[in-house]
């Protein structure tokens, strides 16, 4: 299949080109989050603060790592389960967010808002973890150190490689694909 | 006149048998599950799904490389034991080495540290520790330790229901499959399915996650049970889930079901899925 090439940020241009099933591979730079280092980003919305990180053009990693082994930039670090990121991951959105990489369906909220505001949702593969962290070629801590391995972290990637889940057109790869391969 | 040779096992061997364990298990994925990774290979209809095969495959064979966890979900530390019962444990709490063991080979294995202390307040141990273990007192002169680290993915999506005995056949297929297709892409597809039939509540619970440790691919002994696994198996690929649930034929890479005599007024059926890191590794003292 043949794979795009993308490199961070990302433009409207560019993110609304994608499409369900698109094979890419990802350049530049990455943050991560989860639960916690989300949480923490909506508070400070809510209290009407700026985020630590400038969402717009970017793209989020929801990732967990294992520890790294004395050498290695990063551990094992293959996605985490995104809907626990849904109720957050509209505001980011919002605020021009462009990508979001994880595994898992994403909610009806968040396909609207990726919809409305242009942004798209990449499926790595689970458990690839190790084949992952050697795209992976720098890491370091940016925000919420306190948070351990949930901190954010800013990473410098090489050819990560993604599949589009979810696009701007509302295309959404997890009921497509199953759809045609469900034996009637 | 009767002679009694007791065989001593001492603490000291089990904590690193079962700290070598936890790093062989999150390092090394089984032969037969990379060998299912290549025959469903062949058989993928999506090219996708292809495509993530062929990543796992790539996966497996870094992770060996490199010493490094496949996942990074390193899981709870599940510990079969059997127990001979002419062996005597020296030098200490049997449980307690478990424990140190996997404290050690969490840390010294730079594998993540997943649990934590209590279900509600939920403080990170910090080494992984408690572990879940299961005994089982055998004959013999052995200790055999398995240990299968358990991601929190497919666990999450694996369930248990009381079922009534006219539901019978159909009503224990039905629910395999009702559970595998609510679970879509959470558990990290293609999957491995356990399932438990009969015996009590927790009995049937403990016999689905024993089906996830034989050999993949490996019938049961028991024709009746081998022809309810091979239907259900076509079944739930059947369903299009696919690889990491974005469509194709490979949902799942075995159905394995273990069996339990059960109450009159009983069919209980628990389902344990296992991701595609289907880990487990053995030692036997
Ligand atoms: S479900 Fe399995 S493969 Fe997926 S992230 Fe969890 S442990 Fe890893």
């Amino acid at each position: 299949m043949p794979q795009i090439k993308l490199s961070t940020p990302l433009s409207d241009e560019v993110v609304e080109n994608l499409r369900i099933g698109q094979k890419v591979l990802l350049n530049g730079l990455l943050y991560t989050g989860r639960d916690a280092a989300h949480k923490k980003m909506i508070e400070l919305l809510d209290q009407g603060k700026p985020l630590p990180i400038d969402v717009k053009g970017q793209v989020i990693y929801y990732v967990g790592p294992s520890p790294a082994k004395p050498g290695q930039i990063i551990g094992s670090a293959g996605p985490t389960t995104s809907g626990r990121m849904d109720s957050y991951a509209p505001r980011l959105i919002a605020l021009g967010l462009k990508g979001m990489i994880g595994k898992g369906k994403r909610s009806p909220e968040v396909i609207k808002a990726m919809k409305q505001h242009k942004a798209v949702y990449f499926a790595a593969v689970g458990g690839a973890a190790a084949l992952i962290s050697r795209s992976i070629k720098k890491c370091r801590v940016i925000a919420y150190p306190e948070l351990g391995p949930e901190a954010i972290h800013e990473l410098y990637v090489e050819n990560f490689p993604v599949i589009v889940a979810n696009d701007t057109l509302g295309g959404d790869l997890y009921e497509e694909g199953m759809k045609i391969y469900a034996v009637k | 006149m009767e002679v009694w040779v007791i065989k001593t096992v001492t603490t000291g061997e089990i904590v690193e048998t079962v700290a070598r364990l936890c790093m062989e298990a999150n390092y090394y994925l089984g032969d037969d599950v990379i060998r299912a990774f290549e025959n469903s290979l062949k058989e993928e209809l999506s090219l996708t799904g292809k495509d993530i095969l062929k990543q796992l495959l790539m996966n497996a064979k870094i992770a060996a490389e490199d010493q490094v966890p496949m996942c990074q979900d390193t899981g709870f530390a599940v510990v079969f034991l059997e127990l001979g019962q002419e062996v005597r444990i020296a030098g200490g709490n049997l449980y307690d080495a478990i424990n140190e063991g996997v404290r050690k080979g969490y840390t010294g294995g730079f594998l993540r540290k997943s649990i934590v202390d209590h279900p509600l307040n939920r403080v990170n141990t910090g080494d992984n520790t408690p572990a879940v273990i299961h005994t089982r007192v055998v004959p013999g002169d052995k200790l055999k330790i398995t240990l299968a680290p358990k991601g929190g993915g497919s666990e999450n999506m694996s369930a248990l229901r009381m079922l009534k005995p006219a539901e019978g056949l159909e009503g224990v297929k039905k629910f395999v499959i009702d559970t595998v297709r609510a679970a879509g892409p959470n558990p990290c597809p293609p999957m491995v399915v356990g399932v438990g039939i009969g015996g009590t509540f927790e009995k049937c619970a403990l016999l689905a996650k024993e089906a996830l440790l034989r050999e993949l691919g490996k019938p049961s002994p028991l024709p009746d049970i081998a022809a309810i696994e091979k239907e259900l198996l076509e079944k739930i690929n059947a369903l299009g889930i696919g690889p990491q649930g974005l469509g194709g034929r490979t949902t799942a890479l075995a159905v394995h079901i273990e069996i339990y005599p059960c109450h009159i007024a009983s069919l209980p059926v628990a389902v344990n899925i296992n991701c595609h890191a289907a880990r487990h590794k053995e030692a036997v003292l």
